[in-house]
């Protein structure tokens, strides 16, 4: 038999029909949902008097619209708390597994559902959110759909889709100390752009992604999107399998040796074949800085923003002077001489345990520094917040002068009240720099979370190496 | 969904790469439930000074005067033409339904993120790929012939332009026969619905642990 990638190896285990049109009929073992790109599916389900194909392929819960303070009283805006509502009271209408505001398992759904094993290795996951990606870390064949496949998911069970090409980066060497996941994703999508993988599946390989723990992977998979690539891959091993051990919706007993054993099998095979190969080296990559408009639009620390001369491409340069009129800045500016007023430590990309252990280890007995008026720490689910309490990571930064804050996207996509003011500069670890995305004229510094600690106690960037050097701790 | 044959419309130049679904359609208006009413907000924080919200009406709001949809000549555009990565970022299918409401029925660029590609085709919004040297030269002939029109072809697959020339372009077979007919996509795919279970019942004998394992 052909040699054939784990994309490949995945694609063919869930397609229910070859279309003669170029669209194959793709069964879907999983779809998560939240309250913004789902009424309108329930909506057109309910006008057709259609059920869901099959209920126990669902997880619901709400992530993108709930407050992260406050949540005993009553949500003020009327509109955010309809579609609250909207979610819960579709999932009762249809019988839809769901977990509420007020569960202690509930969270970001690209964090909660890897936590409680409903994404499991070989599963096609999908959800209304081009997060979706981030599931891949388990070799999940896992991507973002609109509403109107929504609502086919909850119909039919499958997808009419096109085969992705097969695209795969290799990142040889190990990421020095102080430098992350985040770092390795961000500096990717600057060597090959927010297109750079369009109409591809990433497998990322190689010796950094396999030294990567499972949040990590999470994190690089996450933005594979961010990439122009609808689905990130990393190949399963004994780290993804420990993983799923003891999860509440994951095999157990008999079963879990026979589910083992079929995903000891994915991973692509010695010498399949991929559309595009792409290798860097874990040494070159610094800790990353965001400083336009785009995720592609990031340079190392100890730089400085390029100039119009840097590029040959006119699309470029204008890319650049709008970015810098929306951002204030300066070309050729040191971008640790960045202002900043606000500090995000959240989202799926980074809100998971690991990311909040890293950076508490940066603020640990340091405070906030005079020009940050606002530091929020906002942890991905319910439960990764009761191990970080656990772990006293909560007194930590709070001493120090952040905001400890109940699970959600929060200020991400800034939907409920967790937003910048116009003008205001955020380093933020989450996804996207795009113009408003974090509230209107608000302005974004993509990094990872030591390196968005470290922001926060001196009110400027710096380079967390160098902290590194001086304290020894470590990262 | 509503076919789409032919189309003769006013074509819009928005002169700029990587232009994001947030852009599309900014984040406070997705607290709507509803599928309809997202024009009105279409590239909101371009198109507007003041800073919008769901309660607020268009007519209500200051236009920015520099914002080229806010030109007269613009106010009966349907066809879009922009640069590469148009629609990337977030899956919000909001963003079609934003462009599809304001009036646009055609999108022509160099390329368009995954998601939005097809977003677009669920709800007869036709995209078209047009090479980057060409659609440079288009949005350029656009700036300096504010409110031409154009005739766009999906049977025949060609663009008329208003000086007469002729424009080939590809897409799919399957997506140009779905939006030639209006074709519903649950109800093709419910044609197989047999085999699906069919699909289904193999797979809970092979991989038992994906079945009845999420409870509420």
């Amino acid at each position: 038999m052909l040699a054939q990638t784990l994309y490949d190896k995945l694609w063919a285990d869930h397609c229910v029909l070859k279309g003669e049109d170029g669209l194959d009929l793709i069964y879907i073992d999983r779809q998560l949902l939240h309250e913004v790109t789902s009424p309108q599916a329930f909506e057109g389900l309910g006008l057709e008097n259609r059920k869901p194909f099959r209920l126990d392929a669902n997880l619901a819960v709400p992530d993108h619209n709930v407050p992260t303070t406050g949540r005993e009283e009553a949500i003020t805006d009327p509109i955010a708390a309809l579609q609250l509502k909207t979610l819960q009271d579709n999932c009762d209408k249809y019988d839809i597994p769901f977990i509420s505001m007020s569960d202690q398992r509930q969270g970001i759904v690209h964090v909660i559902g890897p936590e409680q094993g409903a994404t499991l290795p070989g599963t096609t996951i999908v959800c209304g959110d081009s997060h979706t990606a981030t599931h891949g870390a388990f070799g999940a064949l896992a991507f973002g759909i609109g509403t109107s496949e929504v609502e086919l998911v909850l119909a039919s069970q499958c997808l009419r889709q096109k085969k992705m090409r097969n695209m795969r980066i290799q990142v040889d060497g190990s990421l020095a100390p102080g430098v992350t996941a985040k770092d390795l994703i961000l500096y990717i999508i600057g060597q090959i752009g927010t297109d750079g993988g369009t109409g591809c599946a990433i497998e990322f390989c190689g010796q950094a992604i396999e030294e990567l723990s499972i949040e990590g992977r999470m994190t690089v998979c996450n933005m594979a999107i961010e990439a122009g690539a609808r689905v990130g891959l990393v190949a399963v091993d004994s780290k993804t399998i420990d993983y799923f051990r003891g999860k509440p919706f994951a095999p157990k007993n008999d079963v879990w040796d026979l589910a083992v054993n079929e995903w000891e099998k994915l991973k692509s095979d010695p010498g399949a074949g991929f559309d595009a190969d792409i290798k860097f080296n874990a040494e070159d990559i610094a800790p990353q800085v965001s400083y336009g408009t785009s995720p592609e639009m990031v340079v190392d620390i100890d730089s400085t923003i390029p100039t119009q001369s840097d590029f040959d491409d006119v699309t470029k340069q204008d890319q650049l002077s709008n970015a810098m009129k929306y951002m204030d800045l300066q070309e050729g500016m040191p971008v640790k001489d960045i202002q900043l007023d606000k500090v995000f430590i959240g989202s799926c990309t980074n809100s998971r345990i690991e990311d909040l252990r890293d950076a508490a280890t940066i603020v640990a007995n340091k405070s906030l520094a005079k020009n940050i008026k606002l530091a929020l720490i906002v942890p991905g689910s319910g439960l990764v917040k009761e191990q970080a309490e656990s772990e006293g990571l909560d007194k930590i930064f709070i001493a120090a002068g952040f905001e400890w804050r109940e699970p959600g996207c929060s200020m991400c996509l800034a939907m409920n009240d967790d937003r910048l003011d116009a003008g205001e500069h955020c380093a933020s670890t989450s996804n996207r720099n795009f113009e408003g995305r974090q509230g209107q004229g608000g302005r974004t510094h993509l990094v990872s979370p030591v390196m968005a600690a470290a922001a926060g106690i001196y009110g400027h960037f710096v380079d967390v190496r160098d902290l590194l050097e001086v304290t020894d701790a470590s990262v | 969904m509503q076919a789409f044959k032919t189309l003769e419309a006013v074509v819009a130049p928005l002169d700029r790469a990587n232009v994001d679904t947030d852009a599309i359609i900014p984040k406070q208006f997705l607290k709507s439930i509803k599928r309809t009413g997202f024009g009105a907000y279409l590239f909101d924080e371009w198109r507007f000074l003041d800073a919008g919200s769901l309660d607020k009406q268009p007519d209500d709001r200051q236009l920015n005067p520099d914002f080229i949809l806010n030109q007269a000549c613009y106010s009966d555009a349907e066809i879009l033409i922009t640069k590469k990565n148009f629609g990337c970022g977030s899956s919000r299918e909001h963003a079609p339904w934003a462009l599809a409401d304001y009036g646009f029925k055609v999108i022509i660029a160099p390329s368009f993120a995954d998601i939005f590609y097809n977003n677009c085709f669920k709800n007869g919004v036709l995209v078209i790929q047009l090479s980057e040297q060409k659609v440079d030269e288009l949005i350029e002939h656009c700036l300096a012939n504010p409110g031409c029109a154009w005739k766009v072809d999906l049977e025949q697959q060609q663009i008329e332009l208003d000086n007469g020339e002729l424009l080939e372009f590809d897409i799919e077979a399957a997506r140009r026969e779905h939006l030639l007919q209006g074709l519903d996509d649950i109800g093709l795919t419910l044609q197989h619905e047999q085999l699906i279970k069919d699909y289904e019942t193999k797979r809970r004998q092979s991989k038992p642990w994906l079945y009845d394992a999420i409870k509420p």
